[in-house]
């Protein structure tokens, strides 16, 4: 196990700069995880960790270690790809233990590493099997076995559960978070679902273009979100933004472009005149109150109920802990939490 | 799917239209019906030749006399022929040494191919021109390479000072085994080249990604992900390879015509110089009916090479 340290780490193909200088300290043993849109450059900053990629500049270590230079065999590592890279022509337990082979390792120091692994992840009936014979799932299991095994410093993952389908995602996001309470051993993971993001992470890294948004536990992440960008990315249903300015009058509540006085806690750090930007999260509106609210479109969960509603000319979703009996296109009144609103500057995005 | 539903009463038809109506309707019919072209095609020009050939290797036919049924004399004859003998040894020495060297340079090829070098399509395309170039043409150039006199490369080995003689390529016999063998191999080689490329292509760049990570070097994940995952496309490129070398005609009738001392017969050459020029039809039809069993045992052999490993059963993608 080791930490992992980018130090202003950047990469370009050819003239197109894809990390533009990013800086991360993971510490020994942290569950940290890559997350932002597609082309962000999560992946390709975890294939420089990997060594897959060639580092146009900065330093990536592992430990004490740089290891720029170092070939990918060379940096102890594992990794579990989005579809899986099982060798498709060895056993479940020839694909585990390929490593050990590689070095020469005796079949009984492969066996007393490859059982305990296969153990934990719920393989030991399939090890003779082929990766062609097994579900999605399956699959999955035998690339964590296979880096299991290693035992390697760090563990990489690059949106292992892309492939799998709902409900299965959710129960290997478990399994992976035990497997990594149990191991301890420095992860770094890559996904674009933030929902991924927040329930398993340590530590979130937020990327966009190449740069980093924001680093942080995943309730800071969602509590204090550095930015407009960060803010409606985490959480789902995402944060609602609706544009506007302070009420000129006494400068203690919201104005929206279309004339709608929203509320805000006493001591908010808004400047009235410009242009700024309120978010509330969905479940920081609650039902009854001075906001009227035009019902678009109401998706029941049974537990809560998700509304899309329109306030003034902007639509806006809510959760709500009550079933509601109310048809689309009907109104009801709201109340907006103010102690859960953030200011944003509507220039720079930037939270005030 | 099925077509067998019942088709709806029609009761006032005629006998004829129910007739097509059911053939429509009959998934055997059509599909017989839809064969038959190719059936016939195959029939005249495949099927037709070769029952002849069989025949008249059991016949004393020559040209312009039509013989009669001999029974296996044409056989017994070539059990007791020496230059038959050679020329089923130059065969199987032309195949093997050919296919070895085709194979080798071509996997080596097609790896190069396969990695991230400048201009790799252009020399993707250029690789395939010895393979377009009609045979006939390809030939005549090594024929000029093979010159006794003129040969470059006995000029470049002579300026070299390494030779003080041309090399007598094509007029001594290992010479001129090696020499075909030489023709031959850089004919061969980009179907062999390119077919595997395509092959490499097929295996998905995260596994040697994979095989890297686990602390594999670039031989051993050549050893242990490529070639293992490549065997099924080598199985059939080679078999296809083996057959072409085995009943290669055109080159050798090129550039020895059999020759020096009956060398370089192939059992094809043979079979022709025998069977026409000679006007032996009969013996010449027994000489390549002789082949077929060779053949046979290249095709069972890649049968067998080319069923489905294990890894590749099973699962459903």
């Amino acid at each position: 196990m080791a930490s992992v340290d980018f130090v202003d780490v950047r990469k370009s193909f050819g003239a197109h700069a894809v990390i533009k200088g990013v800086n991360v300290h993971i510490d020994d043993g942290e569950f940290v995880i890559l997350v932002g849109p597609s082309g962000c450059g999560k992946s390709t900053l975890l294939r420089m960790l990997a060594g897959l990629e060639h580092i146009s500049g900065g330093e990536i270590r592992i430990g004490e270690r740089a290891v720029n230079d170092v070939p990918p065999k060379d940096r102890d590592i594992a990794m579990v790809f989005q579809n899986y890279a099982l060798y498709p022509h060895m056993s479940v337990a020839d694909n585990m233990a390929f490593s050990l082979t590689l070095k020469g390792a005796s079949k009984s120091e492969i066996e007393t590493k490859v059982k305990p692994a296969a153990e934990i992840l719920g393989l030991s009936h399939l090890l003779d099997r082929y990766p062609r014979q097994l579900s999605g799932g399956q699959r999955q299991r035998v690339a964590m076995g296979r880096a299991i095994v290693r035992d390697p410093q760090v563990f990489l993952f690059d949106e292992p559960l892309s492939n799998l389908d709902a409900k299965l995602r959710v129960s290997m996001r478990t399994e992976i978070k035990n497997l990594h309470q149990r191991l301890t051993t420095t992860t770094v993971y890559v996904t674009h679902d933030q929902i991924e993001a927040m329930t398993m992470a340590d530590k979130i890294v937020v990327m966009q273009d190449g740069r980093i948004e924001q680093i942080g536990a995943p309730l800071e992440l969602y509590d204090r979100p550095n930015n407009l960008f960060v803010a409606g990315f985490i959480g789902s249903p995402a944060m609602n933004m609706l544009h506007g300015r302070l009420d000129p009058a006494d400068g203690q509540r919201f104005v929206t472009g279309d004339g709608i006085v929203l509320p805000l806690a006493p001591g908010h750090r808004g400047t009235p005149g410009t242009d700024l930007v309120y978010g509330a999260r969905p479940e920081a509106i609650h039902l009854g109150g001075p906001i009227p609210m035009e019902v678009i479109v109401i998706e029941p969960t049974g537990f809560e109920s998700q509304v899309l509603g329109r306030i003034g000319a902007s639509n806006v979703t809510c959760v709500f802990r009550e079933r509601l009996s109310v048809k689309p296109g009907e109104r009801i009144d709201v109340s907006i939490d103010p102690a859960a609103v953030h200011l944003f500057d509507a220039g720079t995005g930037v939270r005030l | 799917m099925s077509v067998s539903a019942a088709p709806p009463p029609r009761a006032t038809r005629a006998s004829r239209g129910s007739f097509f109506e059911r053939l429509s309707q009959s998934r055997n019919g059509l599909g017989l019906l839809f064969m038959l072209p190719a059936a016939v095609f195959l029939l005249c020009f495949l099927t037709y030749p070769l029952g002849l050939g069989a025949w008249l290797g059991f016949t004393d036919t020559m040209i312009g006399r039509p013989g009669v049924f001999i029974g296996l004399e044409n056989y017994e004859y070539l059990f007791r022929d020496r230059v038959f003998w050679l020329s089923v040894f130059n065969t199987l020495f032309y195949t093997a040494i050919a296919s070895i060297l085709k194979f080798a340079l071509g996997l080596w090829l097609a790896i190069i191919l396969n990695e991230n070098l400048p201009f790799k399509t252009f020399f993707r395309a250029v690789i395939l021109l010895p393979w377009v170039v009609p045979t006939v043409l390809s030939a005549l150039a090594f024929w000029w390479i093979y010159d006794s006199q003129f040969s470059i490369i006995s000029w470049v080995l002579m300026q070299a000072g390494l030779i003080s003689a041309p090399i007598n390529f094509l007029g001594d016999p290992w010479n001129a085994r090696l020499s075909v063998i030489a023709a031959n191999v850089w004919r061969g080689i980009p179907f062999v080249a390119i077919s595997l490329l395509a092959g490499l292509q097929t295996i998905p760049a995260s596994l040697h990604e994979a095989a890297a990570l686990d602390g594999a070097t670039s031989w051993q994940r050549f050893r242990r992900i490529t070639l293992p995952l490549l065997t099924p496309i080598i199985a059939v490129v080679m078999t296809f390879s083996v057959l072409f070398t085995f009943t290669d005609f055109q080159l050798i009738y090129v550039l020895t015509k059999g020759g020096p001392v009956n060398a370089t017969h192939l059992m094809a050459t043979l079979s022709f110089q025998r069977g026409i020029p000679g006007g032996a039809l009969g013996e010449g039809a027994a000489i390549a009916v002789a082949m077929v069993p060779f053949l046979l045992a290249a095709i069972l052999f890649s049968f067998f090479g080319l069923q489905r490993r294990k890894w590749q059963q099973g699962g459903s993608d």
